[in-house]
């Protein structure tokens, strides 16, 4: 459409490479997502994503349009910083749950641990109804 | 040049599209809920690649906007849903 045709030899060549790195790259967090077998080893799969995946993207839509409207155009970088900043936190969420979840329904085959940090007492579910328990 | 573009820019957006098929497919059968909340939230991060994306390939700033929101709105709905599964009930 507009704007893809204006733009010199050495920036298409530049935001193709990165687009096509980085379009790859969640493709395989994506697959990873889908095929690894626990869900602990499911949590990796969208961490390459959000890091590798999406910041590729960005600098390629950072260096296209500062080469394309020829001045300089970053605020992508807000949308990095904020993944950069979120993601941990989000990871870190999910995994809690799962752990606290893995631990409360017993299930020993998932292969949560988590070092002794979340151990259920017996005679906490014994009184009034623990939270998280419905 | 322009063609090579081009060509990248389709990739990108059949990549990004599978991607997001996967991400469908594990939210749809993911066994336990968390599966389908880790699921959901990368479906979230895939869309917001995908409106970037749009914008490389139209050529307009608008599609920023759209990620921004993308990006907002799925932090805070992966964390509302993650204190849900860890204690049953969100702001305590």
């Amino acid at each position: 459409m507009s704007g893809v045709e204006d733009l010199p030899g050495w920036a298409a060549a530049i935001v193709s490479l990165l687009l096509i790195i980085g379009a790859s790259i969640v493709l395989i967090g994506a697959l990873g997502l889908l095929r690894l077998r626990t869900f602990y080893q499911r949590m990796h799969g969208p961490a390459i994503t959000i890091t590798l995946g999406a910041g590729c993207l960005l600098i390629a839509s950072m260096v296209f349009f500062t080469v394309g409207q020829k001045r300089l155009v970053v605020h992508e970088v807000i949308i990095s910083a904020f993944l950069l900043m979120t993601a941990p936190v989000v990871s870190m969420m999910i995994i809690r749950a799962a752990v606290y979840r893995d631990l409360r329904a017993r299930k020993s085959e998932s292969g949560a641990t988590a070092g002794g940090v979340y151990t259920i007492v017996e005679e906490e579910v014994a009184g009034s109804p623990a939270p998280g328990e419905r | 040049m322009a063609t090579l573009l081009e060509l990248s820019v389709g990739y990108a957006l059949v990549c990004v599209l599978v991607a997001m098929v996967f991400c469908a497919l594990r939210l749809l059968r993911g066994p336990s809920a968390h599966d389908r909340v880790l699921a959901l939230d990368t479906l979230w991060m895939t869309g917001m690649l995908l409106a970037l994306v749009l914008g490389i390939r139209f050529g307009t700033q608008v599609y920023f906007e759209v990620a921004v929101l993308i990006a907002l709105i799925g932090f805070v709905s992966t964390v509302a849903m993650a204190k849900f599964l860890m204690r049953g009930e969100i702001i305590e």
